[in-house]
This record gives structure tokens, C-alpha cells and sequence, in this order.
């Protein structure tokens, strides 16, 4: 199977996606990690205005198998959350990339994007999971 | 695929809500082979069985199951079983947990009271047919006789040429039953039944369908609701413990511990706040005491909610009864429910 995988946006291990406008930073998870989760049946998200840091937990999605933390790719203030996930997650599971988003943050640092791999390496990353 | 005590078992086929769905509706497909199967025979098969399981061994007739323990001398349980009755006195095959067959050879080694003990489990294919629709499959994938077996029962068959032994027991809390086929007719029969089954929407069912339908049935899983350390009277297994007929290990230490009061008992709950409950979440009252812990704990496919089993003091068992799940630091609000959490499966009584 092909993954969505856009050339301009930033992936971490962890499997989350960060698409970066100026310092504005969307952040959710990708095809591979939906795959792997399963169906999707609860997400719990940070509330606006909290603080995320890079690698670490600013939120939980539930499948139906077991609870999986979600880590911020960059530190940052939240801006936005995805509030329509939290009645209805499915599209976490029909339309990660788009629109299963998670949260938009106001990044503190571009610098913290090195520490994130492009589409190239994501996809070796991925290909060695398999 | 995930390893589970050395198979390698698929969580999933195409998705735990809908197989769990498709058990509760039509029928599933479950491999089960990788459960233990253990024969004890010869002229002391039934009193070795009688001293190291809590059931009545010796109420089994010919073609007759029970569900039972095996006990450890502190009270505890060491496994749970199904005991098959071939040939009263002298004849059984136990059906135990995959991840406690070594333990559990063990352990019938170790109490065995002369009988002919045998390590089955390699030998044997196992799959289990659940559903509403179950019974209509095998009377035509195997034999119109099937549907006959009363509940608990089992029979011989002959499927492609071998025996094929079809029990009416489950796991799901669905009618149905459970077919022990030599391995190496185990795929065959597979496809068999897949193929016979098409129009009744058969379908596989993976690990996790077959968790979340025991959950919701509140059926206890080794590992999770019951171990080493459980009393099986506290675990709601009584009814499978019988010290007014016969004498077993660790008989006076359950029946003590059931007459000193239980501590603490198995319950079902549901979440009344957004989350699930997992293994090893811990229960706490309003004043902030802990008062227990999850052991097993899902999204109900067939209620769209979160329910869980857990271990909760004694004072707080009363259905109705409010408490708190610590779900990674957020306190959630739960209650105790009776169980089976659904009712109304091809299995509830009419």
C-alpha cells in the first residue's frame, strides 16, 4: 500500500506528520500509524493554550487494542485543537493527513525541526518496519 | 501478527469492531490451535483429575465438559481449564491455556496420582465457530448432527476422513463450538468452513475481537482477571469449586479464605466519562483511597461504550456503586454494573 505522504512536510519516528507554515505547525499522525493502531476509538488532545515539547506527550489515542501516546514533533503553544475528533475520531482513522489533524501549535523554535526527517527517510523508516 | 506464547496469531483480519460485530451477528472463524491439550488416562485418570481441579470430575459422563480450575495449595488458581470426559474413570483431555501448557504439565506431573499423562497440544488443530449462525454451519460443514450436542457436550465426527471432536463451548458468549481436528486436517477444515459459510457471512476473527468479546461477557482471562494469587470464590467462580464433594489441593485454603470474607471481589464497571480503562488502572473512591485495580478493560463494540473488569474492595462491589478510574492522572467516573455486560446473545438464557 502507498502512503499519502507530502514532500513539504516533516515526519518524526514517533510517526506523527508536522506541516510548518512560517512558525504555525499542524501536527497529526500518519497513514502508517492509523494502520498500525487499528480502529481508532478515542483520542484525548491538549486544551488550547497548553504547552507542548518536542518528543514528548501532549495527548492519547485508544483503538480498540490499547491506549498510544502521541508526541509532539516540536515545542510549542496550542493554538487549535481538532474538537470535531473528539465526538466522532474516525477520521484519525478515513483521513489522517487531512481531515483527521490533531493540533495547531505556534512553534517555538524552526531550529527543532532538524531534529525531524523528510518524506526520503520516513519512507525508509517505515519500509523498515514492515 | 503478534507472538503469543510462541504462535504467531493475527490480532486482526480486517478489524477487531467489525469481527466482533460479525460474531455477535452471524459467525466467526477462530484458530484456536494454539491451546494446550493435555490426555490423562488409565485406571487412575479420574481420581489424579478429581484431587488437582476444583470441578466435579466424577458427575461427567461420556461426551460430557465442564469448565474448572487447577488449584495451587496457597488457594490460588493455576490455570483454567476445560476437562472433556471420553471415557468416564479413565479417559479425559484438558484443554488449557497456550501460555500456561508448560506450567500446567507441570503441575499435572507433579500431583498425578498414577494416571497415563500425555502432551496432546502438538497434535491437536483447534477452531473454535462462534455465532448465531455457528450451529447452521457445522450441521453443513461437518454433520446435521451437531446442532443435537447439547450445551457443555461433545461428539465424534469424521471430517475429511479423520476424527474431528466438536464441543459446544465458547468464549464469546455466542452459541456455537469449539472443533479439535488433528493439525494437519486444521487447514483444511478452515477453509471447509470458510467456503460452506460464505452466504451465512462467515469471516476470520483475530486475538482481538476474541478479547473484546470475552470482556463483554465478564469471561475471566488468565493473566488479567485470575493468577496465581486469585481466590476463585472472589473471582466469581464458585460455581465451579465443590469442597462438599470431594477433597482437592488447596481445598481448605479457598474455602478459609472464602469464610474469612472476601476481600475484595470481581466486578464489572462501566466508565460514565470519556476513556478506557486498561489493565493495571487503578480504582479509587471519592476520598481518594485506592480501592482496586482494571484487569481487563475495552470500547464495547456491541454498547459504543468503554466497560472493564476490575478488582475493587469488597465495600465497594455493590452494583451502582460509584468510584474513579485513574486514567493517566485524570480521574474518571465509573460505576459498578451487573454482567454479562450484553445480554440478549444467541447464548442468554430465552
Amino acid at each position: 500500500m502507498s502512503y499519502q505522504l507530502p514532500e513539504d512536510y516533516y515526519y518524526s519516528k514517533e510517526h506523527e506528520w508536522a506541516q510548518v507554515d512560517e512558525n504555525i505547525v499542524t501536527i497529526g499522525i500518519t497513514e502508517f500509524a492509523q494502520e498500525q493502531l487499528g480502529e481508532i476509538v478515542y483520542v484525548e488532545l491538549p486544551e488550547e493554550g497548553a504547552k507542548v515539547n518536542q518528543g514528548e506527550s501532549f495527548g492519547v489515542v485508544e483503538s480498540v487494542k490499547a491506549a498510544s501516546d502521541l508526541y509532539a514533533p516540536v515545542s510549542g503553544t496550542v493554538i487549535e485543537v481538532n474538537l470535531a475528533l473528539g465526538d466522532d475520531p474516525s477520521a484519525l482513522n478515513d483521513d489522517p493527513m487531512n481531515d483527521g489533524w490533531l493540533i495547531r501549535i505556534e512553534m517555538d523554535s524552526e531550529k527543532e525541526l532538524a531534529n525531524l526527517v523528510r518524506v526520503a527517510d520516513y519512507k525508509k523508516l517505515i519500509a523498515e518496519k514492515k | 501478527m503478534v507472538e503469543f506464547a510462541g504462535w504467531h496469531m493475527p490480532v486482526q483480519y480486517r478489524g477487531v469492531i467489525e469481527e466482533h460485530n460479525c460474531v455477535r451477528r452471524d459467525v466467526g472463524l477462530f484458530d484456536v490451535s494454539h491451546m494446550g491439550e493435555i490426555r490423562v488416562r488409565g485406571p487412575k485418570a479420574l481420581e489424579s483429575l478429581e484431587y488437582m481441579t476444583t470441578n466435579d470430575v466424577a458427575r461427567l459422563k461420556a461426551g460430557e465438559a465442564q469448565y474448572s480450575l487447577f488449584p495451587n495449595p496457597q488457594g490460588g488458581i493455576v490455570d483454567d481449564l476445560f476437562v472433556y470426559c471420553v471415557k468416564p474413570g479413565e479417559d479425559y483431555l484438558l484443554c488449557v491455556n497456550a501460555a500456561n501448557t508448560g506450567k500446567d504439565l507441570a503441575f499435572v506431573r507433579e500431583w498425578n496420582k498414577g494416571a497415563e499423562v500425555t502432551d496432546e497440544s502438538a497434535k491437536w488443530g483447534q477452531i473454535a465457530v462462534q455465532g448465531p449462525k455457528a450451529l447452521a454451519l457445522l450441521d453443513r460443514a461437518i454433520s446435521p448432527e451437531i446442532s443435537k450436542i447439547p450445551r457443555n457436550g461433545f461428539r465424534e465426527f469424521v471430517f475429511a476422513g479423520t476424527l474431528a471432536l466438536v464441543a459446544r463451548t465458547g468464549y464469546t458468549g455466542e452459541d456455537g463450538a469449539e472443533v479439535f481436528v488433528p493439525a494437519e486436517s486444521a487447514v483444511a477444515l478452515w477453509r471447509a468452513l470458510l467456503e460452506e459459510g460464505r452466504d451465512l457471512g462467515v469471516q476470520p476473527i483475530g486475538l482481538g475481537a476474541r478479547d473484546t468479546l470475552r470482556t463483554e461477557m465478564k469471561y475471566s482471562l488468565y493473566g488479567h482477571e485470575i493468577d496465581d494469587t486469585t481466590n476463585p470464590y472472589g473471582a466469581g467462580l464458585g460455581w465451579v469449586v465443590k469442597p462438599a464433594q470431594k477433597d482437592f489441593l488447596g481445598k481448605s485454603a479457598i474455602v478459609e479464605g472464602k469464610e474469612r470474607g472476601l476481600l475484595r471481589k470481581l466486578v464489572g464497571f462501566r466508565l460514565l466519562e470519556k476513556g478506557i480503562p486498561r489493565q493495571g488502572y487503578s480504582l479509587f473512591s471519592f476520598d481518594n483511597g485506592e480501592i482496586g485495580k482494571v484487569t481487563s478493560g475495552t470500547m464495547s463494540p456491541s454498547l459504543s461504550a468503554p466497560i472493564g473488569i476490575a478488582w475493587i474492595d469488597a465495600g465497594f462491589s455493590g452494583t451502582g456503586t460509584e468510584f474513579a478510574v485513574d486514567i493517566r492522572g485524570r480521574k474518571a467516573r465509573a460505576v459498578v454494573v451487573p454482567t454479562p455486560f450484553v445480554t440478549g446473545t444467541s447464548l442468554s438464557p430465552k
